[in-house]
């Protein structure tokens, strides 16, 4: 095990949030096809707001801070929060699309030691991206933002959403990674939208693509190893959670909400009303989340692929219960290995029903209303 | 460089963050990471840049660690050089002015 993996293992066990995502506005300059947000400000928390919330989270043990959005340098006091947040001396990274960044910003960006920089890039035909941004010249902006952060020697990172429109670009994606000198992460994760909106999901690739995806060595590494069949649960494997969310790990919204993961809306307090710390230790639906192990869950822990599933209990909560199964990690699990999951066998499937189609009914998931 | 003459400073590339007892520290220049235990977390904290490393052994090792003074020095003198090649600790023969991120 890693330092690194022992550390997280340790803030696990101890209760501590290591890390947390925090997005520091819902506004963006591009109208992403895929994006699960509205953009409207429902009032964001002010400067002094945030600020407030760092020095709560230093106090509660956060070490790992990701800053996102929406689109972070919209917030014209942006830099201003990253500069408190370092002084706390948080690992600071940043998320953003970078067509606001040049040569003045990737300076200042070094300067103030931030970790890494992932910037979304869709495909390498610039038509293909800013048709995914609807924002002309995104792509011409967000590459040479990737050139002035390389030249500055800030890690950064491509994320590459793969989609329906996008599916075929990865390896080009990939290929122009590498000639930037920089990483590349590959995620098929499509959310619905936050107002409970499943029209996005008709983005997610088909299954089938899915196939082909994990069977590339240049995506996953080891094929034979990411591919292998699922080894029988140990008792040990049933004694085990989900991953960290609520754990180790928790999201903060622009709007002060707290929420065990980005990808799990489960209100659970708001740091406009409460300390950080009252909500982390004393939530109700924090503890729910983190008394769930493998062994409770309602379908899955009578799945063969219990113990290598990639199962999201946010996403498992968003059609309908945190215990219950995730249906799009079921159909990774699936194209992954070729067997099928215990919730496809439930439904008399012998392969996964196409997502757009999934009759799951998704709660509603707004923002939670704030006192003026 | 005389040993009485050394000054630490952390940089200011740094994260760090104190986990049960251990400090995690990280340069974001290299992602090298570290985790130290409660004697060099004491030693970390002291790196103010004005405090000679000698004054800290004395007074925030020796004296809360209860350890042999010729140890405890050549025993922070090797932390200190570790943690400097890393650039997580700036040494210097002169006092430095503590770094926080520009």
């Amino acid at each position: 095990m890693s330092l690194m993996s022992e550390v997280g293992q340790k803030a696990f066990n101890l209760g501590v949030p290591l890390a947390v995502h925090m997005d520091v506005t819902y506004r963006c300059n591009e109208r992403c096809v895929h994006c699960y947000l509205d953009h409207d400000d429902h009032g964001e928390m002010t400067t002094a707001e945030i600020k407030d919330a760092l020095d709560q989270l230093a106090e509660a043990g956060v070490f790992f801070l990701s800053f996102s959005g929406g689109e972070v340098f919209l917030r014209r006091d942006f830099f201003e929060i990253v500069e408190y947040a370092r002084r706390l001396l948080f690992n600071v990274k940043i998320k953003t699309n970078a067509v606001m960044i040049h040569e003045k910003e990737a300076r200042r960006i070094r300067e103030l030691a931030v970790d890494t920089i992932q910037i979304s890039v869709y495909s390498h035909r610039p038509e293909v991206h800013d048709a995914i941004t609807k924002l002309p010249h995104s792509f011409e902006r967000t590459i040479k933002a990737i050139r002035f952060l390389h030249e500055q020697g800030v890690r950064v990172t491509i994320a590459n959403v793969l989609m329906t429109v996008n599916s075929s670009d990865h390896s080009g994606v990939q290929e122009l990674a590498a000639e930037l000198g920089v990483q590349y992460t590959l995620d098929p994760t499509i959310t619905p939208m936050m107002d409970g909106d499943t029209s996005v999901l008709s983005l997610r690739i088909p299954g089938e693509e899915l196939t082909e995806v994990f069977h590339n060595p240049a995506l996953v590494g080891s094929q034979e190893e990411f591919c292998a069949p699922p080894k029988p649960p140990s008792e040990e494997d049933l004694e085990g959670y989900s991953c960290s969310a609520g754990h180790s790990f928790c999201y903060i919204s622009p709007y002060g909400d707290v929420f065990p993961c980005v990808q799990f809306p489960l209100p659970t307090g708001n740091i406009r009303q409460q300390k950080f710390l009252d909500i982390w230790n004393l939530s109700p639906e924090l503890k729910k989340v983190r008394s769930i192990q493998a062994k409770d869950l309602t379908v899955c822990s009578s799945c063969s692929h219990v113990s290598s599933c990639t199962r999201c209990p946010g996403l498992a909560y968003m059609e309908g219960s945190m215990r219950g199964p995730s249906t799009a990690d079921c159909e990774k699990s699936f194209y992954r290995t070729g067997v099928p999951t215990a919730n496809m066998l439930q439904q008399g499937l012998s392969k996964p029903r196409t997502l757009s189609g999934n009759p799951a009914p998704l709660i509603q998931i707004r923002p939670i209303a704030v006192p003026a | 460089m005389p040993e009485d003459c050394i000054y630490i400073a952390r940089s200011s590339a740094i994260a760090a963050r104190a986990l049960a007892g251990e400090m995690m520290v990280m340069n974001s220049a290299d992602s090298t990471f570290f985790t130290l235990n409660e004697v060099a977390t004491a030693i970390f904290q002291a790196a103010d840049g004005h405090t000679p490393l000698r004054e800290i052994v004395r007074d925030r090792i020796c004296e809360q660690f209860d350890v042999d003074s010729e140890q405890a020095q050549a025993d922070a003198e090797q932390f200190v050089a570790e943690l400097s090649s890393h650039g997580i600790l700036l040494v210097s023969n002169q006092p430095l002015a503590p770094e926080a991120p520009r």
